[in-house]
């Protein structure tokens, strides 16, 4: 798949760690599923396109990363990189739990490429392709169902 | 720096000054319009791309406040639970618009002397009712004829949207409870209309028509009103209206697409700008003698202001629907849209069905619900969504209350230095009411329709797109900012077109009545010409 962003042009705005930590978390949150054949979020090809668009967002985003880290350390002693793959999901929804509002666009930006991915697009049997030019086709339906409303009588209240 | 004097200058090029610029074309006056944003690419719509629902997040998004393009401007909405959305380009908010196209009832104009509250309009339905029939035809409307909840009408130019697998259980609901449904009117072509072609089912509505099936006004009005000698110049922001000692209009000062401020005197004003726009310029265009803004004598630009509250209820279903294919809307019910004041509250709304969501949107709300979890469960729990859930969605006719307003932000301002607008708003205990009984029945309604699970959402918080009643229409200078044909009481040769002179928010979408007062407002203008100023 092109990326829709085209290859990086400049240096990543994170330190090698937090794009480590990016990649482990997008994995915790959306990990490869074998019963539905898909990657997971950390997977080489989604990732490359989680840290292009995560680009405008390394201020916040990066700031999230280094509390999530620091999150695990109060808890495991450890960084998050450092916890074990099967104490990793219950860290990051701990840190969840504790701070509701901070993972959201954290959660925004890993949706956003995983969906997008063409492996996962014919996982849900969707064409791999934008909307436009070919569109879809939506089946007009019963229109008999409207018979019961048109036998109503007008009932908007007239006025003089 | 000046320009050549005009005759017209029209301040917007959205749904309302698009309408009324083609209506003037005839006069064969020198017509000008001024538009903030430029001419939009369809072939650069989302749809177009892979990244089509993420960039429904950034350039795309319907918060001028989250794109932050050059042409909009910041808009300080903290004091209200509804944020507002709006689009600044050729087209306006149609480009971003769903195409939902009703009509306002009769009883809308007439809320006063038939339920108590708010105000009457000074003008009826029956006076915009062949101005609603000329901007179908201008515009496109698909729809059908015969509907109970409405006043009944000559012809429709196109067939409805499809049903989908969506609509068909949203109906079977509400036929069981005895409840109305219709398809609704929209500004969607099905059929080849006007050299567009149909509708192909993108589902990117909100986000940009690329196959030009919607109407936005930069296919269909501005189009016809250039060829007829309009002159429509983009990137071009209005800082101010200029007056003269007899108060009177004499231009605009504005600043041109290479950032230098310029005068255009004009002998006539039109103000298209949106309900939210319209006020903000007139309240920066203070003067000696309009020191509380230009056009208000009577203290209300800026006031009144109503959204309509939204409130959304969503059935997941078993069996799969049309997800993300197809518009959002097709289908309304009105059961509820007239008084009934034993259901304690008065006036009432429409529910309009939301087709299904895209890949990404079905991510994003699972985990916002709760219904998607991180982890190995997410995809079992994903695919128990992905294209199973439809909503009706619940339009609440809102009231008008001068404490609900838009005034100049003390602090914020565009790139231009221009002061922002601060939004003021609170939610009525007559708005509350009517979105719990709209949550209840419109979780009655998707359960009868099959619904395994709902979710209701009330408010919704980003449902700011109907901007109105903040220069309202009326008789009384003392009451209103523009009279019963759109001009302003105060300065003699200033309209205001938009959805700004509203008096009530009736329970429909605006733009169909934004565009038919714009064309109203433009015939009373061709009619009196010879005394327009008197």
């Amino acid at each position: 798949m092109q990326l829709p962003h085209g290859p990086r042009p400049a240096p990543s705005p994170y330190t090698p760690r937090q794009q480590q930590l990016l990649r482990a978390i997008a994995d915790t949150i959306v990990p490869g599923s074998t019963d539905y054949a898909v990657p997971g979020a950390g997977d080489d090809r989604i990732f490359a396109d989680l840290l292009i668009i995560a680009d405008a967002h390394a201020s916040a985003l990066g700031g999230l990363l280094d509390r999530i880290d620091q999150f695990a350390s109060e808890h495991h002693r450890c960084g998050f990189l450092e916890v074990s793959q099967d104490d990793r999901l219950s860290t990051a929804e701990a840190f969840r739990a504790a701070y509701p509002n901070d993972t959201t666009l954290l959660e925004t930006l890993v949706i956003q490429v995983y969906y997008r991915d063409d492996r996962v697009m014919r996982s849900l049997d969707m064409e791999v392709r934008p909307p436009f030019p070919k569109g879809f086709v939506v089946e007009d339906g019963d229109w008999a169902l409207l018979d019961p409303v048109r036998a109503r009588p007008e009932f908007y209240v007239k006025t003089p | 720096m000046s320009d050549d004097p005009v005759d017209v200058l029209i301040i917007g090029a959205g749904a309302a000054g698009a309408a009324v610029a083609w209506s003037l074309v005839e006069t064969r006056m020198k017509i000008v319009c001024l538009e903030q944003g430029g001419f939009m690419n369809p072939m650069t719509y989302p749809s177009t791309g892979r990244d089509w629902e993420a960039r429904t997040s950034g350039d795309f998004s319907i918060s001028p406040n989250t794109r932050q393009l050059e042409a909009d401007y910041p808009v300080n909405d903290d004091a209200s639970p509804i944020k507002v959305a709006n689009f600044n380009a050729v087209g306006g908010s149609t480009i971003l618009y769903a195409g939902q196209f009703p009509r306002f009832h009769p009883s809308d104009f007439r809320v006063r002397s038939l339920d108590g509250v708010a105000d009457d309009w000074p003008i009826d339905f029956a006076t915009l009712e062949p101005y609603y029939a000329l901007n179908d035809r201008v515009m496109g409307v698909a729809g059908l004829q015969g509907d109970p909840a409405n006043p009944p009408r000559d012809s429709i130019s196109m067939p409805p949207l499809p049903l989908g697998k969506a609509g068909q259980a949203v109906v079977r609901g509400l036929n069981q409870l005895g409840w109305h449904w219709w398809p609704s009117d929209v500004a969607i072509a099905t059929e080849r209309f006007d050299g567009r072609e149909r509708c192909i089912n993108l589902g990117t509505c909100v986000s940009g028509c690329a196959q030009g099936a919607k109407a936005s006004t930069d296919i269909t009005y501005w189009p016809q009103a250039m060829r007829g000698g309009v002159e429509l110049r983009p990137h071009c922001r209005v800082r101010e209206i200029t007056v003269n000692d007899d108060g009177m209009a004499t231009g605009v000062i504005y600043v041109n697409a290479d950032g230098q401020e310029q005068a255009l005197q004009a002998h006539v004003v039109i103000v298209a700008c949106n309900g939210i726009g319209t006020p903000r310029l007139l309240l920066n265009s203070k003067s000696a003698r309009f020191p509380d803004g230009l056009a208000n004598s009577s203290g209300l630009v800026g006031k009144n202001l109503m959204f309509h509250p939204y409130a959304a209820v969503q059935g997941v279903f078993d069996e799969p629907l049309d997800g993300y294919q197809g518009p959002h809307k097709g289908i309304q019910s009105q059961e509820f849209y007239e008084t009934d004041k034993s259901r304690g509250f008065v006036r009432g709304y429409t529910f309009e069905y939301s087709r299904g969501m895209g890949p990404v949107a079905t991510g994003l709300t699972g985990l916002a619900q709760g219904r998607v979890p991180w982890g190995a469960d997410h995809h079992t729990s994903y695919r128990k969504l992905f294209k199973r859930v439809t909503s009706l969605v619940a339009l609440c006719e809102d009231l008008p209350e001068e404490h609900n307003r838009v005034s100049l932000d003390p602090d914020l301002t565009d790139s231009d230095g221009i002061p922002a607008p601060r939004i003021e708003y609170k939610l009525s205990e007559n708005s509350m009411k009517m979105l719990d009984h709209a949550v209840a029945r419109g979780t009655e309604a998707l359960q009868c329709a099959g619904a395994t699970d709902t979710f209701s959402l009330s408010p919704i918080g980003f449902s700011g797109w109907h901007l109105m009643g903040t220069a309202r229409m009326g008789r009384d200078p003392r009451r209103s900012v523009v009279n019963e044909w759109g001009r302003s009481h105060d300065v003699k040769n200033l309209f205001i077109v938009d959805g700004s002179i509203f008096v009530t928010s009736a329970a429909v979408n605006p733009t169909s009545t934004i565009q038919a007062l714009a064309l109203y407002v433009g015939d009373q203008i061709k009619n009196r010409l010879a005394n327009l100023f008197d």
